[in-house]
């Protein structure tokens, strides 16, 4: 299943975000989203997984998703979201109760993802007993346990240090490795996005507009850190992005 | 490096964290009794000020084997947890709707906010005539007590539940009923907890002034009783049993907190 985004354009009150978004999310691929801070790239995510209208344009799947998929439009998000009151386990079975999913078929789901994101041990552990990166791998679980045809990443890596950040890339890169995903991730991290991205899309400031894509053609298992290719994508994205952070950083805040 | 002209830096951070200290409110428990017992045996605090604490003691000995203590406690307590149930979980529940739903909040907040400050006590008459003399109009008057600041504080924490939680449930597709269930009540428990707390010690004024009107038992009915006799030893055996009912209470709910809330940090 793919994505197609068909000149998206939003305003708050008469204060514009977003204008004239063309772009395609193709299978498999990880598309990234990069832009200075407000230009909207968090608002676009949500218009993609249905959780806010656009005023303008329209926010196409084409195809099927796969069959057995049980929420095609799947976010993992900055701040976890993870019930504190439900355990590991539990807060993977909340995503699969609602489906009729329950019992013997619901914890082979859950032994499943957990086992591919290294958690087995820590099924019955609470939020709070968790560093942040494993709580992020909790809901990068949770996320494949509904099995999503497209997944939506909101700065999933941005509230961790870069120590972990750096882990869990790879964890990323490996899950993608062992079974391609489809995913529109959101970051404002330019390494993140030449690291994950096959495609990155830059955001001007508000109103938010495609500056560029950028399309990259290593695979992500050979993306290694400080590899100087990639160092030369991301000087070429700051280039571009540069000044318009300058003027984003500059604007005041409409609240 | 030279020693010369160094100091050690000032310090000047700590403070401002409460940490529990053991045994030091029995310390001042046991401390004010002590005086007033000194104080009431050397005749400088006279019998009419104070009744002597141990007086109080030897009369709630006296109400113990009597077998008075069982018979005024149990109807209090009934009274009590009918009333205080009834207006606990009505409360919750209207709670619940205002926080959820936006022509409910709009229709019942001021209606809450119009009938918080009205003394329930004063309204006591008027039940009695809606609800009858017996136990109909006592129950009335603690729920209704127990209700308003139940309603406050559950629409409280329904508001301060985490967006973030609940558009997480909406992105996965959970139903509407079961984002309440599952994301809303529990989030908003640690709030409506707290609001218990101060509903119930409610609760146990007014289930005094409850009894001042045609009961014959319970705590209030022994109180007030002692009170037009000026019987301060009774009086203050009542008082003493009321302020242990607001302690097991209070330490029934810490119970239910930590276990129901020991998701939290």
């Amino acid at each position: 299943m793919d994505i197609r985004l068909d000149a998206v354009g939003h305003t708050y009150d008469d204060f514009e975000v977003l204008r004239d978004i063309t772009l395609e999310i193709p299978q498999g691929k990880i598309v990234c989203i990069v832009g200075p801070s407000g230009c909207g790239k968090s608002t676009l995510l949500r218009f993609i997984g249905g959780l806010e209208r656009p005023s303008k344009g329209r926010v196409l799947q084409v195809g099927e998703p796969p069959a057995g998929s049980l929420n095609p439009l799947t976010y993992i998000f900055q701040d976890f979201a993870l019930l504190p009151w439900r355990s590991v386990a539990g807060n993977i079975s909340l995503v699969l109760e609602d489906h009729g999913l329950g019992g013997t078929e619901a914890q082979r789901i859950i032994d499943d993802v957990l086992a591919r994101t290294n958690l087995s041990d820590f099924a019955h552990a609470l939020p709070k007993q968790l560093s942040g990166g494993m709580k992020q791998r909790v809901a990068i679980a949770r996320a494949l346990a509904v099995r999503p045809a497209v997944m939506l990443m909101d700065e999933p890596l941005s509230a961790l240090d870069s120590q972990t950040r750096e882990l869990l890339m790879d964890d990323l890169i490996s899950l993608w490795t062992r079974a391609p995903f489809t995913a529109v991730y959101v970051t404002h991290n330019l390494n993140e996005a030449v690291r994950l991205g096959h495609a990155i899309v830059v955001l001007s400031r508000r109103p938010g507009q495609v500056r560029d894509i950028v399309h990259l053609n290593k695979p992500l298992n050979e993306r290694r850190f400080g590899d100087p290719e990639l160092e030369a994508h991301q000087q070429h994205l700051w280039q571009l992005m540069r000044d318009e952070a300058r003027a984003a950083d500059a604007e005041l805040l409409h609240v | 490096m030279s020693e010369r002209g160094a100091r050690e830096v000032t310090f000047r951070g700590g403070g401002f964290a409460p940490r529990p200290v053991k045994w030091v409110g029995l310390i001042v428990f046991v401390a004010l009794i002590a005086f007033a017992e000194w104080g009431t045996r050397a005749g400088w605090i006279s019998a009419l000020t104070l009744p002597k604490p141990s007086d109080v003691l030897a009369t709630f000995g006296e109400l113990y084997q009597s077998g008075m203590l069982f018979k005024h406690l149990s109807v209090s307590l009934s009274r009590l947890a009918v009333g205080a149930f009834i207006g606990a979980s009505v409360g919750i529940g209207v709670g619940i709707l205002i926080g959820l739903f936006s022509m409910i909040r709009a229709g019942l907040v001021p209606l809450v906010a119009a009938i918080f400050p009205i003394p329930k006590i004063a309204l006591l008459p008027l039940f009695v005539i809606w609800f009858g003399i017996d136990e109909g109009s006592k129950y009335a008057l603690i729920a209704f007590g127990t209700f308003t600041p139940t309603v406050v504080a559950t629409y409280g924490a329904v508001d301060n539940v985490d967006r973030g939680l609940i558009r997480m449930g909406q992105s996965f597709g959970l139903s509407w009923f079961s984002i309440v269930r599952k994301i809303v009540l529990p989030g908003a428990m640690p709030g409506i907890l707290s609001g218990l707390r101060i509903s119930l010690a409610i609760a146990i004024i007014l289930l005094v002034a409850a009894e001042m009107l045609g009961a014959e038992f319970g705590i209030g009915a022994y109180i007030l009783e002692a009170g037009s006799l000026y019987d301060l030893e009774r009086l203050f055996a009542g008082v003493v049993i009321l302020s242990l009912l607001g302690v097991t209470v209070s330490f029934i709910i810490g119970l239910i907190e930590r276990r129901v809330l020991r998701w939290r940090s």
